[in-house]
C-alpha cells in the first residue's frame, strides 16, 4: 500500500512539473507564432507591385525591402527565408486583410500615423524606410518647384493613402485650387498621368522613383525637390499578440543592427568567434536572445545569413535597380542618416 | 391539430436556424473586434473628413464631415445611374425597334450592336472608354472648339455654364405649365368620353411649355447668361479651361460604358415585348380604321409595355449596381469616396461597408418600387 502511495505522489509530481513547464512554454509562445509554425509559412501582405519595395518578377518571385522583412521573420521563425506566402493587396484592402487575420504581417510601404496605430486594431513595429511625399511632373512643363503650381492643376494619386490627406493640406495651405483624381490601383494612376490626364502625380518619393521606371519614357519626367510630408514606412501587425509584435520588430532591428556592426550574409558564420560581445549576441554565439520570443538562439544568425543586413537589402533592391541610389535619411545614424534602432541585448 | 403542428414546426426550426446563424456571425465579429481593440460605432460620421473629392454636386471640401462625403458619393452614384438609365433607355428602344425593321441593313447593324456590346465584360468596356478613348483626345491647348464655346479634351469636356438670374421664378413657371397640362389632359379625356369631341392636346401642351417660361423672361425678371470656358496656362506645356462647366472624363467614360452596355439588354426586352403581341391585334386595330400611328400608340405599345417593363427594371437595377465599377477609373462614386477613401482613413470597415450595402439596397428597392407602381398602372384592369 505504502509503495503505491509513493508511486502515485511521484507520478503526480511529474505531471505537475510537466504541466508547469508546458504552461511556461505556452506563455512564451504567441498564438500567431504557433499558427505560423503549424502552417509552415509566414503570411505576408505586400503591394500589388512597387519596384524596390515589393514586386514580383515574371516567375512570381517577390523581391524588395518590404519583402525582405517578411523573409527575415520566416528565417527567424521557420528557419527558411523562402517560406513566405505573399498576398498582394491594394491600399484599400490592406488593413482589413490584417485585422481579419488573412495575413499576419503587413509589409507594404505603409505610413505610420497616430490614427492608424491607435484606432483600427493595428500596431506598427518599426520603420524600414523613411520617406516623404513629393510630386512628379513632365520635364517639358518647365516646372522645377512646387512654388510654380497654379490654380486649376490636376493631381493624380491613389485612394486610401495618407497621400490624399497630405495633398489637401499642401494645396489648401497654399491657397491653390486643384483637381484630385484618385484611382484604386497604382498602375491606373500611372497610366492616367502618362496619358496627360493630370499635370502632376503625387505619392511617396520612393514610390515616384519606382513608378517612373514604369513610364513609357522615364526621362520625360522629373521628381520635384520638395518633400511635403513625413512618411515613415514600416511593417504592421495585428494588435493583441505582443510576442509576435516583438518577433517582427526585432527581425527588422537585427537587420539594421547587423549592418551597424558590419555583419553581412557572407561573413556571419565567421563572426561567431568575434571579440565583440554585441556581435556574438547578434549571431547567437552568446546570450539567450531568442528564448524571450520562444525561438532558438540562432534566429538572428539565420536572418543575416539568408536575407542579409539592411544595407545589403537596400543595395540589392533599391540602389542597384537605379530607383534611389542615394540612401538619404535611410543611412545608419553613424553615417549621417537617421536609422537608429535599440540595441539587441 | 396534428397537421397544423406539422406545418408550423419546420418553419419555426428554419427561423431559429437563421437567427442562430446571424447571431453567431454578429457574436463572432464582436469577439474578434474586442480582441483586436476595435470599437464599433458611427461617431466617426461627424468627424472632419480632411480629404477632397474631384467632383461633387454639392459644396464639399475636406473640412466637411464624413457624413457629407457620404452624401457626395451617393449623389455622384445617383447622377451616373440617372443619366445612364435615360441614355440606355433611348438607345435601347431605338435599337430594339431597329431589330424588327424590315430594312436588312438596319436590322443587321442593330443585331451586331447588341451582340458586340453585351458580350464584352463591362469593366473592360469602361477601361476601353477611359484609357483608350481618353488617350485619343487632344490636350487642352490642341483641342478644336465645338461651336466656338465647347472643348472636348483629355482633361474633360468643357462647356458653357448657364448663369441664371431669378432661376426660381423660371422653375415655378415650368411647374405651373406641367400642372395646367395635366388639368387640360383630364378635361380633354372627359370631353371625349362625354361628348365625343377631340381637343388638340399635344399642341396646347407644347404651347404652354414654351410660352409660360418665355413669359418669365419678358416680365418675370429672369435672365440667362453664358459663361464660356477660357483657356489658361498652368506651365509651359500644360493648360486647363477655366470658367464654364467642366465635365470630368471619368463621368463621360463611365456613363457611356454603362449606357451602351445596358442598352443592349433593354433593346432585347423591347424586341421581345413587341414580338410578344400577336399579329391579330395589329390587323384588328387596322380593320377598325386606326392609323398606323394610332395602332402603335393605342394598341401595340400599351400591351407590349406590360412585357417590357419587368425585365427592363432588372436592367435599371443592374446599371445602378454596375456603376460601382467607377472606382477603377477614379470617378468619385459612393464606393470610391465612402467605401474607399473614407473606409481607409477611418478603418471602420464593418460600419462603412454596412452603410454602403444598405444604401445600394435602398436605391435598388426604390427603383423597383417605382417600376412596380408603373407596371401596375399599365397592367390590364380587369372589370
Amino acid at each position: 500500500m505504502f509503495k503505491y502511495i509513493k508511486q502515485l505522489t511521484s507520478f503526480v509530481a511529474m505531471v505537475a512539473v510537466l504541466f508547469a513547464f508546458s504552461t511556461e512554454a505556452m506563455a512564451k509562445k504567441s498564438k500567431t507564432l504557433k499558427n505560423t509554425q503549424k502552417k509552415g509559412f509566414v503570411r505576408c501582405g505586400v503591394s500589388q507591385g512597387l519596384p524596390g519595395f515589393s514586386n514580383a518578377d515574371a516567375s512570381g518571385n517577390w523581391t524588395g525591402v518590404d519583402v525582405d522583412v517578411c523573409r527575415a521573420v520566416a528565417a527567424a521563425t521557420l528557419g527558411d527565408a523562402n517560406k513566405v506566402k505573399f498576398t498582394p493587396l491594394s491600399a484599400k484592402e490592406r488593413f482589413t486583410a490584417l485585422t481579419s487575420g488573412e495575413i499576419d504581417i503587413l509589409s507594404r510601404n505603409t505610413t505610420w500615423t497616430l490614427s492608424r496605430d491607435a484606432d483600427i486594431g493595428l500596431t506598427f513595429v518599426g520603420v524600414n524606410f523613411y520617406d516623404g511625399q513629393g510630386f512628379m511632373v513632365r520635364k517639358d512643363s518647365g516646372i522645377t518647384s512646387t512654388s510654380q503650381f497654379k490654380d486649376g492643376i490636376s493631381a493624380c494619386t491613389n485612394i486610401g493613402t495618407t497621400t490624399e490627406l497630405n495633398m489637401r493640406d499642401f494645396f489648401t495651405s497654399r491657397g491653390i485650387s486643384y483637381e484630385p483624381v484618385a484611382f484604386e490601383k497604382a498602375d491606373e494612376v500611372v497610366a492616367a498621368y502618362d496619358a496627360g490626364r493630370c499635370d502632376t502625380y503625387t505619392t511617396d518619393k520612393s514610390g515616384l522613383a519606382a513608378q517612373r521606371t514604369k513610364m513609357s519614357n522615364p526621362d520625360d519626367h522629373i521628381v520635384l525637390p520638395e518633400t511635403i510630408s513625413k512618411e515613415p514606412l514600416g511593417p504592421v501587425v495585428r494588435q493583441g499578440d505582443a510576442v509576435w509584435e516583438d518577433i517582427v520588430r526585432w527581425s527588422l532591428n537585427v537587420m539594421i543592427e547587423a549592418e551597424e556592426y558590419g555583419i553581412t550574409s557572407s561573413n556571419a558564420d565567421s563572426m561567431k568567434t568575434s571579440d565583440n560581445p554585441a556581435i556574438k549576441r547578434l549571431v547567437g554565439a552568446e546570450g539567450e536572445l531568442g528564448a524571450a520570443f520562444g525561438l532558438d538562439n540562432e534566429w538572428s544568425l539565420r536572418i543575416i545569413k539568408q536575407v542579409g543586413n539592411y544595407g545589403e537589402s537596400y543595395k540589392r533592391n533599391i540602389a542597384d535597380t537605379g530607383i534611389l541610389p542615394d540612401r538619404g535619411p535611410n543611412q545608419l545614424w553613424t553615417k549621417g542618416g537617421i536609422l537608429y534602432v535599440p540595441p539587441a541585448r | 391539430m396534428n397537421f397544423k403542428v406539422k406545418k408550423i414546426v419546420p418553419q419555426l426550426i428554419t427561423l431559429a436556424l437563421v437567427f442562430l446563424i446571424f447571431g453567431f456571425f454578429t457574436f463572432n465579429a464582436q469577439v474578434n473586434m474586442d480582441n483586436r481593440g476595435i470599437e464599433f460605432g458611427y461617431g466617426f460620421l461627424t468627424q472632419e473628413s480632411s480629404f477632397d473629392v474631384q467632383f461633387s454636386l454639392i459644396e464639399y471640401d475636406g473640412s466637411h464631415s464624413y457624413a457629407r462625403a457620404y452624401l457626395v458619393g451617393l449623389l455622384n452614384t445617383l447622377l451616373v445611374a440617372f443619366i445612364g438609365i435615360i441614355i440606355s433607355t433611348i438607345i435601347g428602344v431605338i435599337i430594339g425597334i431597329a431589330r424588327l425593321s424590315p430594312n436588312y441593313l438596319i436590322e443587321r447593324s442593330a443585331a451586331f450592336y447588341v451582340e458586340f456590346f453585351r458580350n464584352i465584360p463591362l469593366l473592360l468596356q469602361i477601361f476601353f472608354w477611359y484609357f483608350a478613348a481618353l488617350r485619343a483626345l487632344p490636350l487642352p491647348q490642341d483641342a478644336d472648339s465645338i461651336f466656338g464655346v465647347s472643348y472636348l479634351t483629355i482633361k474633360g469636356f468643357f462647356v458653357p455654364r448657364f448663369v441664371w438670374e431669378n432661376l426660381d421664378i423660371f422653375f415655378y413657371s415650368i411647374i405651373a405649365a406641367i400642372i395646367s397640362i395635366v388639368v387640360i389632359k383630364n378635361y380633354a379625356r372627359k370631353l371625349q368620353e362625354n361628348k365625343g369631341k377631340q381637343l388638340p392636346v399635344f399642341s396646347i401642351s407644347a404651347g404652354l411649355l414654351i410660352i409660360l417660361p418665355l413669359l418669365t423672361f419678358l416680365i418675370g425678371g429672369v435672365s440667362l447668361d453664358f459663361e464660356v470656358p477660357v483657356i489658361k496656362q498652368l506651365s509651359t506645356t500644360s493648360f486647363i479651361y477655366e470658367g464654364g462647366l467642366g465635365i470630368p472624363p471619368e463621368l463621360i467614360a463611365l456613363t457611356l460604358a454603362l449606357a451602351l452596355y445596358t442598352a443592349t439588354f433593354i433593346a432585347e426586352c423591347v424586341r421581345a415585348g413587341i414580338q410578344g403581341i400577336s399579329k391579330g391585334q395589329k390587323e384588328a386595330a387596322a380593320s377598325i380604321g386606326l392609323t398606323p400611328n394610332q395602332v402603335l400608340k393605342l394598341v401595340i405599345m400599351p400591351q407590349a409595355l406590360r412585357i417590357i417593363i419587368p425585365p427592363t427594371t432588372n436592367q435599371y437595377l443592374n446599371l445602378t449596381k454596375n456603376s460601382s465599377l467607377a472606382a477603377a477609373i477614379a470617378y468619385p462614386d459612393l464606393v470610391l469616396v465612402f467605401a474607399g477613401t473614407a473606409l481607409m482613413q477611418t478603418g471602420r470597415a464593418i460600419e462603412i461597408v454596412s452603410i454602403t450595402m444598405f444604401t445600394y439596397l435602398s436605391i435598388s428597392l426604390s427603383i423597383s418600387l417605382l417600376m412596380n407602381w408603373y407596371n401596375k398602372k399599365i397592367a390590364i384592369k380587369e372589370k
